[in-house]
This record gives structure tokens, C-alpha cells and sequence, in this order.
């Protein structure tokens, strides 16, 4: 069964292919069954392998499988390889199973779309590339799913593409992420050179002979942080993901919150031998994830934009992810990403669900009341709210954020004042999530939906929406009885500083903190956006509160930033180099051939003495030449 | 058969002749003087062979010779004719008026 494991990236890159050779020929019925089918497919084979290897994990944990070789360039032969274990396993099964749902709900939320066989092309693609990024065995390997996701997130942000903002949003995510990629692929060429292999296990074991520390390690981890950063949209780089929700919203659900944007949550997960020899690379990445989720978490609260809610959201919580890689609790990050790619997943598709009933509308304070009209959705998106705010016992998930606050309080340096920025990142957490809720569903009626959302829609919906509340059920169990859940599983194959608390007594203390944080913040956002809304509006109507609030708004003015900081003295420099200074050069070298050009054609005037003459007057100088030298 | 003229001497006056055809190849504008000393520089030049052929005691030179006459008589025949054909078209023998293939 194991061996069965290249079809789960062949399926839909098979589909991929299908779709764009068939382009127009193909009826929308077939494009439909060519795309759901081929990534449920996927995601069958992937039930399967992933249920085969759970029960005989091979020696090791991980099983590799070598399908061919992709080139031979001296001591250099990367092997197109995938290899299977906990974590690449884990990563596996999320891509298939929530591409799988939100392939289901694209056909009935793209349905309408004149571009339906193109936006599944490019869906297919983007699963096969994601699966190539967590299955491959090899950095280059890796390096071209990388790539791949980040066409992908590329071609489907600009999927409409007659707009053109939507182009410029593209763009700007490519450029963003562009900046990133770079720094990765020197940091391949880095470990490459140092160990002469970029098998990932190979590096890793070589990784292992060098001391904490190593100047070596410190830089190829730095190089590999920086990739990660700009396709995760940390700080400094997060600037293209609120813009990216140009793109249709299963694309924002798929690629912008559940499995592309979590790519440098893998990446370092899967170097975590590198990183862990790397200590202050980890520290940085330990500080980007505080202060991003942080940072996003204020501007989320802010958003008018129901997807940009979302947006500051995701890179919230991938904040989150980084501070656990940051502290070293590898399982608590890849444990928080298995959760949080199912209920962002779920509230972007319940987001698209609301903006598709409204016609397009995207403002939350022009929906509100919408608790009677799409009964449905407001219970799957209250599910998803309140796990993604962590309540329990309504959510059996809560606790994947809460691992992560323990292991970072257990870090020892530091990890009180980290702690203490995650722990407000959590209020903020629950305030935007159900201020959002809150408008959205509650209150006065604003706009009449047109229509029911199809049934097709609801269902995806409603199943990630529920997946995501029930997934944490076996970690819950490990706290309640001590059986070895996920947790361990995850540990067992990324071996890491895991700490605990003293006493389980700590451990509730820590808990019902962390129970009240998301109460009160839901408390907060009921009172604020429910009863006191008119309150809130002459806040942020003062001064201050207005600046704020811009500032906020604009996501603490990155983007202006980096326009004055980066574009403008770009563009400065290229208008005072419009004549091309290093052009001059050849430009002269063009000039003096045209002048002896012209002097020599003067000497072309058709009479044939005057070329006899110069016939003999060269005789005589290589005769010259000949007698005096 | 003893050598009469030194063969220095011989060569000298070869020279000279390839260098007054020449002069007169650029300097003149009558075709038929062009082509008169067009004939002078064949003949410097056999008569250069022949000096080096007794020389070095060897016959070659003298059957260059015969070549080079070949060659002239050839020469003559064709651009005597041409002449021709120049006179007729042009009506007269300048070759300034024939160069309209310049530039």
C-alpha cells in the first residue's frame, strides 16, 4: 500500500494536465469530475498510505520512495524521492482532505465563472505542487513545489485578472514572496556546498556533527527563515497576504489560510535539526512570531473587509506557529497548523458563503442579521469561530493554542515575555474573531440575501467547520487519560525539548487563564459590537482613536513603508538613469564603427584605377613589411 | 653560355618595367594605353622568371614564361574586345565615363 504513495501527488497533476490540454473542448460537467475526482482520489490514496504507515511506521518512521532521477551533474544528482513520516504524513493528509472539500465547494461557488476550467487547472496544480513541497526527500525537490504553490498562489490571486487591482495584488505577492524565495535558494546552494548532497536527511545528519551554534548553521537557517517568512507572511514580509484576498475565496481558503502560507511552518519544521544547532536563528524565529501575531491580531480588529479579517487573522495564527517553532515545540506548531487549516479553512468558506448570499458584498457592517436566513452557516461558523478563539467545551480543538502558550512559558529565557504577548494576541484573538461573528450573524438586518446558498457549498463548509472542532479529540484524551496522542506522535518523529509542567495543578492554573482570556474577549466583543456599538464608532471618531485606527487599518503602515523605503528610490534611480549609464559604453563602441564605416565607404567611388592604386599601395606596404621585419 | 647581364642588373630593369606599367595603369585614362600597360607589367614580371630561371640554371622560369604569354595573349584578346563593346556603347574610350558602379 505504501508503495502506492507517488499517486498522491500524479492524481492531480494528472487532472492538471487533463484540464489544460482539454482547455474549452472540455463541458463543464467534465471539468467538474476531472478536478473533484482527481483530488479525491488524492485524498483516498492518501487515507490509505497515511492509515498503512501509522500502523507498520517502516525503520526509522520514515519511508522513502525513489521514482526516478532527475539529473547527473558530476557529484550532483538530485532524485525526484518522496518520503513519508509523521510530519510530512500529517501535512499530507490536510492538503488532500481540505483540497479535497474545498474542490467540492468551488463548483458550486465558481459555477458561474467563465474561467471554470481555468480555475480548476490551476487548483489541481497547486495541490499536486503543495504535495511535491511535503512529500519531497530532496531540498531541490522541495524548491520546485515551493515554486509551484508560489505560481499558483500567483496565476488564482490574479484569476480576475480584468481587474486590475487584482493584478497589482498578484504581483505584489509574487514580488513579496519573490524576495524570500531568493534568500531560500541561496541557503540551498549554502548546504549544498557545505555537505555536498541536498537530501534532507543526508543534511540533517551531517547538520547533526556540528556544535550549537556553528556560524554555518546560524547563516543556512538565517537563509532558510527568510524564505519561510515571505511565503508565511511574517513580519517583515506580511505585507502581500491581506492584499492576496483579490483572489476567489476558495483560493483564499485553500492557498491564503490552510496549506500554502503554512509552507514555512513545514520548512522549518522539517530542518528543525538545523535549527535547533542554531540558536539565535531560533530566537528570531521565536520574536517574528510574537510580535506578528501581535501586530496582525490589532489589525484584524480593525478590518471592514470580512476576508481581511481573515487575512490579519491567518497570519495571526501563523504567528503563533513560528513563536512554537521558535521555542523549539515543534508537535505544538504542526499541531496548531492540522487545527488551524481546518476552521480558517471553514470560516473562509463560511466568509464566501455570506459574500455569495449578498451579492458580492464584502463589509461586514453592511451584513448583520443573517442568523435567520443561512441557519446553516451560522452554526458552522460559530463552530469555527469559537475554535479559532479556543473555547472550550463547545470546541473540542481549544487547546492547540493553549499547548503552544505552555511550551513557550516552559521555554525558560524570555518565555514570560513572550508568553505575555501571546496571551494578548489571544484576547485579540477572540475580539476580532467575534466581533466578527458577532456583526456578521447578530443584530438588525442590513441586506436581504438574494438566494439559499447551494447545498454544495454548505456541505465542504459545514464538514471542515465540524473536522476542525473534533480534530483535537485525541489530544484532549491525552490530557484527560494519558493516552499518547498526536502530540507524542508528531514528537516522536521531530524529537525536541518538550517540557512539562511540575504539577498538573499548573497546568489547569494555566488553562483556566487561558479559558478566561477567550471569555473575556468574546465578552468584549458582545458588549463593543452588540450593545455598544455607537460607542466604539465615537472612540475611534477622536483624534488619537482616529489615528489609530488608520494606522491600524493600514496594517501599521507597512506598505506605505516600504513604498517610500523601497519603490520610490527605486523608481528615483531609475528616472535619473533613463539614458542607461552602463549602455553609454557600447552605444560609443556602435558610434566609432559607424565613423570608420563612413570614412571607408568614401573610398567606394567606382573608379577602378583609384582601387588599383590602393591594390598596389597595400602590395607595397606588405612588401615593406616583409623586407624590414 | 655565359651570362651577358648581371642578374642584379636584369632584375633592376624588371622592376622598372612593372613600375612604369603600373604608373601607367593609374595614371592614364585612354583604355587601350591602360591595357598597353597592363601587357608591360606581364612582360616585367616574365622577364623577372626568366633572370631567376638562369639563375638557379633551371628551365622553369622560361616555361613560366610561356605561360604568362598564354595568359597575356588571352588578356588581350578579351579586353580588346570589351574595348570594343566599351567604344560602341559609350563612344569613347575614357574610362571615367564607365564608372557607374560606385558606392
Amino acid at each position: 500500500m505504501l508503495s502506492l504513495l507517488w499517486l498522491v501527488p500524479a492524481l492531480p497533476l494528472a487532472g492538471f494536465l487533463i484540464l489544460v490540454l482539454g482547455g474549452k473542448r472540455l463541458s463543464h460537467q467534465a471539468v467538474s469530475v476531472v478536478a473533484v475526482g482527481s483530488t479525491g482520489f488524492s485524498a483516498i490514496v492518501a487515507i490509505l498510505v497515511g492509515a498503512t504507515h501509522f500502523r507498520f511506521a517502516p525503520g526509522g518512521g520514515a519511508y522513502s520512495q525513489t521514482l526516478w532521477q532527475w539529473m547527473r551533474v558530476g557529484d550532483f544528482a538530485p532524485s525526484v524521492t518522496l518520503s513519508l513520516d509523521a510530519l510530512s504524513l500529517t501535512m499530507m493528509l490536510v492538503v488532500t482532505i481540505v483540497g479535497f472539500l474545498i474542490h467540492v465547494y468551488s463548483t458550486a461557488f465558481m459555477a458561474a465563472d467563465e474561467g471554470y476550467g481555468r480555475f480548476f487547472a490551476y487548483m489541481n496544480l497547486f495541490v499536486a505542487s503543495m504535495l511535491i513541497l511535503v512529500l519531497a526527500d530532496d531540498l531541490l525537490f522541495l524548491y520546485l513545489g515551493w515554486e509551484g504553490v508560489g505560481l499558483c498562489s500567483y496565476l488564482l490571486i490574479g484569476f480576475w485578472y480584468k481587474d486590475r487591482d487584482n493584478v497589482r495584488a498578484a504581483l505584489k505577492a509574487f514580488w513579496v514572496t519573490r524576495a524570500g524565495d531568493t534568500a531560500l535558494a541561496i541557503g540551498v546552494f549554502l548546504l549544498f556546498t557545505s555537505f555536498g548532497t541536498l537530501r534532507i536527511h543526508a543534511i540533517l545528519e551531517n547538520v547533526a556533527g556540528y556544535p550549537v551554534g556553528a556560524p554555518l548553521c546560524n547563516v543556512a537557517a538565517a537563509l532558510l527563515l527568510a524564505g519561510a517568512v515571505a511565503k508565511s507572511a511574517q513580519l517583515p514580509l506580511q505585507v502581500w497576504l491581506p492584499d492576496a484576498m483579490a483572489g476567489p475565496t476558495p483560493v483564499s481558503a485553500l492557498i491564503h489560510a490552510a496549506t500554502m502560507v503554512t509552507a514555512g511552518v513545514y520548512l522549518i519544521g522539517r530542518m528543525h535539526a538545523l535549527f535547533l544547532k542554531a540558536p539565535t536563528a531560533l530566537f528570531i524565529v521565536a520574536v517574528i512570531g510574537a510580535t506578528t501575531l501581535l501586530l496582525a491580531a490589532f489589525s484584524a480588529v480593525t478590518q471592514h473587509d470580512i476576508k481581511r479579517i481573515l487575512a490579519y487573522s491567518t497570519i495571526s495564527q501563523i504567528g503563533y506557529m513560528f513563536l512554537a517553532l521558535g521555542v523549539g515545540a515543534w508537535a505544538a506548531a504542526i499541531y496548531h497548523f492540522v487545527t488551524h487549516a481546518f476552521f480558517k479553512s471553514a470560516l473562509f468558506l463560511g466568509a464566501g458563503v455570506v459574500i455569495q448570499a449578498l451579492g458580492g458584498e464584502h463589509d461586514i457592517f453592511r451584513m448583520g442579521g443573517l442568523r435567520r436566513r443561512l441557519p446553516v452557516a451560522f452554526w458552522a461558523f460559530m463552530f469555527a469561530a469559537l475554535t479559532l478563539a479556543a473555547v472550550p467545551p463547545l470546541t473540542l480543538t481549544f487547546n492547540s493554542k493553549d499547548l503552544i502558550l505552555n511550551q513557550v512559558w516552559l521555554s525558560g529565557r524570555s518565555g514570560a515575555v513572550l508568553w505575555a504577548l501571546a496571551a494578548a494576541g489571544s484576547l485579540l484573538t477572540a475580539l476580532y474573531t467575534f466581533r466578527m461573528a458577532f456583526v456578521v450573524f447578530l443584530g438588525p438586518e442590513q441586506t436581504r440575501p438574494m438566494d439559499k446558498p447551494p447545498l454544495w457549498m454548505l456541505v465542504p463548509f459545514a464538514v471542515l467547520s465540524l473536522l476542525g472542532a473534533v480534530i483535537g479529540v485525541p489530544e484532549l484524551l491525552n490530557a484527560l487519560t494519558g493516552v499518547k496522542g498526536f502530540y507524542y506522535y508528531l514528537d516522536s518523529a521531530m524529537s525536541g525539548p518538550v517540557h512539562e509542567f511540575d504539577a498538573s495543578v499548573t497546568e489547569w492554573v494555566f488553562q483556566g487563564i487561558y479559558v478566561a482570556i477567550s471569555a473575556i474577549g468574546i465578552a468584549l466583543a458582545y458588549v463593543f459590537y452588540e450593545h455598544a456599538l455607537a460607542y466604539v464608532r465615537s472612540v475611534t471618531a477622536t483624534r488619537v482613536g482616529s489615528l489609530l485606527h488608520r494606522l491600524l487599518f493600514a496594517g501599521w503602515g507597512f506598505d506605505w513603508l516600504y513604498r517610500h523605503l523601497i519603490a520610490v528610490p527605486y523608481v528615483r534611480v531609475a528616472r535619473l538613469n533613463r539614458g542607461d549609464v552602463v549602455d553609454l559604453l557600447y552605444v560609443a563602441v556602435a558610434h566609432v564603427s559607424r565613423g570608420i564605416n563612413m570614412l571607408l565607404s568614401l573610398t567606394v567611388n567606382g573608379n577602378v584605377r583609384w582601387y588599383a592604386a590602393g591594390v598596389a599601395a597595400g602590395a607595397v606596404v606588405v612588401l615593406g613589411l616583409v623586407v624590414l621585419l | 653560355m655565359t651570362a651577358i647581364v648581371p642578374v642584379p642588373v636584369g632584375l633592376t630593369v624588371a622592376a622598372l618595367l612593372f613600375c612604369i606599367g603600373l604608373i601607367g595603369v593609374l595614371v592614364r585614362r585612354n583604355i587601350i594605353v591602360i591595357l598597353l600597360s597592363i601587357e608591360m607589367m606581364f612582360n616585367a614580371c616574365g622577364l623577372a622568371f626568366v633572370f631567376a630561371g638562369s639563375y638557379w640554371l633551371q628551365p622553369d622560369g622560361q616555361v613560366m614564361y610561356f605561360f604568362i604569354l598564354t595568359v597575356a595573349a588571352a588578356e588581350v584578346s578579351v579586353g580588346l574586345s570589351l574595348v570594343l563593346q566599351m567604344y560602341r556603347q559609350f563612344g569613347s574610350l575614357d574610362v571615367n565615363t564607365i564608372n557607374r558602379m560606385r558606392g
